[in-house]
């Protein structure tokens, strides 16, 4: 699954290997995204519609934050879990950039951090309620990733990659230097978050917040990609020149889905400020980005719950390898190396794909 | 709260945490001692021996015997300079692991991430980080042990206004340590007569400082320079201002640098230049009745045994803090969390390796701007100027 | 002017590093359209393994090509072991592979080769030349040199050597250099221990000057990958003209915008040159493939 959203991924070169490896998987149904056909007969069309990964897959995702909380045995685990949810939110969102549209970036941890700070900043040296500052931050951020998706989009592969790339660091290197503003390097405190008369503190609380901002994003990421843009742009099989042909507005669509990534990231990063109450240069790093790009090639481009799973292993990977120490780094790379190896188009879609097979 | 969950822990995670739960046959708990430290990543200068200087001590008073004929227990983790790594491992440290003190946090980021949820959690926290807002103003919980920036700022200004410098430029990383000695040295300089005529920054991985020079060189009236940085840039920065032939403005450095790989990256280009050290790095030449003499030249005796490695300046953070932690723990006769915070903040005439600590509950910090040597690097060596 | 001069030469300097890092992101990726992650840490590979073997008592002369050649060694095991098995996936998971791959090489090397700095010492002593006012690092000459001599040496193997024709006819068309019978995966592993090799000597000339460390390739391969974009990619020239280019801009905009936002002047720049040379400014500019 997958593979078509991929090809147009990197064009020139994917478009040669192609032809090169003339390794075309046979036309798997996309786990259950696809698999609701059109309504004959009302109670197929509401089991269809019960198991589509639009209903079934949000109810299962909402049934698992709901029930998660009985499992986590101390706030440690709470605060694994929101770092998980906050970083599954962003990477949603890129999904919808890497594996729906077919554009690569290597900024979106820029995109998080803005968010971040201007929670941050506005709630704490200007006095904003939380909320308004967090609604200015994605509407910023928004607006910055539309007039930049343009002229940005219109680059292929690795140019593209460079050029979020460059977006990311310069904005790294503006809140690294600004730091009046920012508090630099060091970081800076964020106050609590207030809705109404209530304060938002603790990990309990941030994991309901997180949790159910997550169920969200996925709900909103399924609805565009099952819209009738996101639906035509997949059945041409990823080609834009083809998809041009049909007249479909390609552009439009990709910077749709480039402003709406970075959405989902500024809110991430505004929640994840309050969440912490400290903000830090960190989050805007170069690093961080390839983080979010790795939890979703991990977790399964094309495949929203890919990046979910993604998101979760990345998380909390470090703090199960922490008992190696030294090793940590070298069993990292390891596993990243050996899980792209063997399952080359992700977690959640081999898997998916393993088990529709034994399924039959 | 979740009791009845609490056998029901996620496998995944299970398997990281269950070694550090060494099940303890002896009747008397152990103390337990967190922390977590930048082993690894950009500020792993400080973190790598801090963390070594933890791990050797507390082996060695377990070898002795203990404290309060308890055993000491170390849980560390590495969180790579990156405060979202440091909270996450401060909540395992707390709920998972339950340690008595925390001890840690190498750069000031990490340290300030932590301060919400030590204070939250009421739990005795000792900082090894510099800048002075993370005991400015006094927090509760937290302490600190270094030097902060600005003392070392102020030890070199002080250096400086004996040679009737007063033009100085200052030259710097980006990152942040580098930017917080940055800020004292422009808040300070007023106090000292001192005027800041440029202000120069590289980024932590520029690997020629000749143009930043360059500026600082064609700025009228340039009497000193001061650097703000630790690790490679700041060697790479040193052998240009040579190469450059600026040897005629005098070069000082905060102390980030107080290490012989300093000396040795900068290919004999750091001839002459002053910086402020803490007593550590000169102990053999402090005269025989400085009281930091005996306590440095212990430390850095022990560590070479163990490690086979020349000591930094900064592993001493961690044998202050480790130690005052511990005479707290003593003086108050178990490990309850408030009863050791009070006395932590009562320390007093403490001799550590970064100087004599005088805490109180207005200073949670306790030291004073004499705990600083000034020196001179001569023949590729540390020379005391005192 | 000296003033001028000085930033000129600096940015010469650091440019023609970031040419040398960018070189092999090129020849990696022509033969494979992989953009190698891990190609920072064959630079730092390189620095660090001639650092050590100096230090066990080997001269330059000798302990210099040892070290390529384990580099060499290291970059034809990440092929065989890592990028071979996978190679019929997509090219962004072999990217996560290099990634994965770069993880792992700094972790070994940050387990038995600690996390110090090291310098190796200048190849003709550490006294700058000076050129009307300002100063030049021996060490530059020496980096120019070999920037010479392996541009010089990459034209010659692809133009010359039945090798280095396989290797472009295979970037050319994958499929047509199997019919004629080129062997792509020995092309794949060629072009990784080239660029391996390169990255060592890379790695090993410029030590002197940025010195050498366990995480020096994240900030090498960065600027490296950046140079090889910035002059197109694939092409040799483009890599040199795009690391000469940003390490001048760097050095002008320290020296007359801010030396606080140089980096970020830079990539203003990248990003402009790319919004009108959508491929770089030396960059194929053949018609897409649908």
């Amino acid at each position: 699954m997958g593979d078509r959203a991929q090809k147009s991924l990197f064009d020139l070169s994917v478009a040669r290997k192609v032809q090169g490896t003339a390794k075309h998987s046979p036309h798997a149904p996309l786990s259950a995204t696809e698999a609701a056909p059109g309504g004959d007969g009302a109670v197929r069309t509401v089991g269809a519609w019960l198991f589509s990964a639009r209903t079934g897959g949000v109810l299962l995702l909402a049934a698992i934050v709901a029930i998660l909380p009985l499992f986590l045995p101390n706030k440690f685990y709470f605060d694994v879990a929101i770092k998980t949810a906050l970083h599954a939110i962003v990477c949603v969102g890129l999904n919808l950039l890497i594996g729906y549209a077919g554009q690569i970036s290597l900024g979106h941890a820029g995109f998080f951090a803005l968010g971040g700070y201007a929670s941050a900043i506005l709630t704490a040296r200007f006095g904003w309620p939380g909320l308004v500052a967090m609604l200015a931050g994605a509407v910023g951020v928004g607006v910055l990733a539309f007039l930049v998706a343009r002229p940005i989009l219109r680059l292929k592969g690795h140019y593209l990659a460079m050029a979020t790339l460059g977006l990311g660091i310069i904005i790294s290197i503006i809140i690294n230097r600004e730091i009046p503003l920012t508090g630099g390097p060091d970081g800076m405190s964020v106050p609590a978050l207030w809705v109404g008369p209530w304060r938002l503190t603790g990990p309990i609380t941030w994991y309901w917040i997180s949790g159910v901002t997550l169920v969200l994003a996925v709900w909103l990421a399924l609805n565009l990609v099952e819209s009738p843009m996101g639906r035509a742009l997949r059945a041409l099989h990823g080609s834009e020149v083809a998809a041009e042909t049909t007249g479909i507005d390609v552009t439009r669509y990709k910077v749709l889905v480039f402003v709406v990534s970075a959405v989902f990231a500024s809110i991430a990063g505004s929640l994840f400020a309050h969440a912490e109450r400290f903000m830090t240069p960190v989050e805007a790093g170069f690093l961080r980005s390839i983080e979010f790009v790795t939890m979703v090639v991990l977790g399964g481009m094309a495949s929203i719950f890919g990046s979910v799973v993604g998101a979760a292993i990345l998380t909390a990977l470090p703090q199960v390898l922490a008992v190696f120490h030294d090793f940590k780094h070298l069993a990292l790379g390891a596993i990243l190396i050996a899980v792209m190896i063997f399952m080359p188009k992700g977690l959640v879609p081999t898997l998916a794909a393993l088990w529709r097979r034994r399924v039959g | 709260m979740m009791r009845l969950s609490r056998r029901h822990v996620l496998a995944i995670l299970a398997a990281g945490t269950a070694l550090v739960f060494a099940p303890e046959a002896q009747a008397q708990k152990p103390i337990k001692i967190g922390s977590f430290l930048s082993i690894t990543g950009p500020a792993s200068f400080l973190g790598d021996p801090e963390a070594k200087t933890l791990r050797l001590y507390v082996d060695k008073i377990n070898k002795e015997g203990g404290i309060l004929g308890r055993q000491l227990e170390l849980v560390i983790y590495d969180s790579a300079g990156d405060a979202k790594q440091a909270t996450t491992f401060a909540r395992r440290l707390i709920e998972e692991d339950e340690v008595d003190i925390i001890i840690g946090g190498s750069t000031t980021g990490e340290t300030m991430a932590v301060v919400p949820i030590v204070m939250e959690e009421e739990i005795p926290f000792i900082s090894l980080a510099g800048a002075n807002v993370i005991v400015e103003p006094v927090k509760k919980w937290v302490f600190k042990m270094p030097h902060s920036d600005r003392m070392a700022v102020e030890k070199a200004y002080e250096d400086m206004k004996k040679r009737n410098l007063t033009n100085v430029a200052i030259i710097g990383g980006s990152g942040g340590y580098d930017q917080s000695c940055r800020k004292e040295a422009h808040a300070v300089a007023p106090k000292w007569g001192i005027k800041i005529v440029a202000d120069e920054t590289y980024a932590p991985t520029d690997t020629d400082m000749s143009p930043q020079l360059t500026k600082i060189k064609n700025t009228p009236g340039v009497q000193a320079i001061f650097g703000c940085g630790f690790g490679a840039p700041t060697s790479i920065t040193a052998r240009n201002w040579s190469q450059l032939g600026m040897t005629n403005i005098s070069f000082y450095f905060n102390h980030g640098v107080a290490s012989q790989q300093f000396i040795d990256g900068a290919g004999g280009g750091a001839e002459g230049i002053r910086l402020p050290v803490p007593a550590l790095l000169v102990a053999e030449q402090l005269p025989p009745g400085d009281p930091q003499r005996e306590v440095s030249l212990n430390y850095i005796k022990a560590y070479r045994e163990a490690y086979n490695q020349p000591v930094s300046g900064f592993g001493g953070h961690a044998y202050d803090g480790l130690h005052i932690a511990l005479e707290a723990i003593k003086r108050a006769g178990g490990t309850d969390k408030a009863k050791v915070r009070d006395e932590i903040e009562k320390t007093t005439r403490f001799i550590g390796t970064d100087g004599i600590y005088n805490m109180s509950p207005e200073d949670h910090m306790g030291l004073s701007l004499d705990s600083f040597k000034m020196v001179e690097v001569r023949n590729n060596t540390w020379k005391l100027i005192e | 002017m000296a003033e001028f001069l000085q930033f000129l030469l600096s940015g010469i300097t650091v440019g023609a590093i970031y040419a040398l890092v960018g070189l092999g992101f090129s020849i990696i990726y022509n033969a494979s359209h992989v953009i190698n992650f891990a190609q920072g840490e064959f630079v730092m590979l390189g620095g660090m393994g001639t650092v050590f073997l100096m230090a066990a008592g080997l001269p330059l002369i000798v302990a210099m090509p040892l070290a390529i050649c384990v580099v060499v060694a290291v970059g034809l095991i990440l092929e065989k072991l890592a990028v071979e098995p996978a190679r019929d996936a997509t090219v962004v998971t072999l990217i996560i592979i290099t990634i994965g791959a770069s993880i792992f090489i700094r972790g070994a090397v940050e387990v038995t080769l600690g996390k110090d700095f090291h310098r190796l010492p200048g190849f003709s002593g550490d006294e700058p030349i000076l050129i009307g006012g300002a100063a030049l690092q021996r060490q530059s000459l020496w980096i120019i040199g070999a920037l010479i001599v392996v541009v010089a040496g990459l034209k010659w193997f692809f133009d010359h050597t039945r090798l280095g024709k396989a290797v472009l006819a295979t970037s050319h068309n994958r499929i047509a250099a199997q019919l004629v019978g080129i062997e792509v995966r020995t092309i794949l592993l060629v072009s990784f221990g080239l660029s391996a090799g390169l990255g060592a000597l890379a790695g090993i000339l410029t030590a002197p000057i940025t010195l050498t460390k366990y995480d020096i390739g994240i900030m090498l391969g960065l600027k490296g990958f950046a140079a090889a974009i910035l002059g197109g990619l694939g092409s040799g020239f483009g890599a040199v003209a795009g690391g000469i280019v940003l390490g001048v801009i760097e050095a002008m905009a320290a020296g007359y915008v801010s030396s606080a936002y140089k980096d970020a002047v830079a990539f203003v720049i990248i990003l402009g040159v790319l919004f009108f040379m959508p491929s770089g400014l030396f960059g194929a500019k053949g018609a897409e493939r649908v």
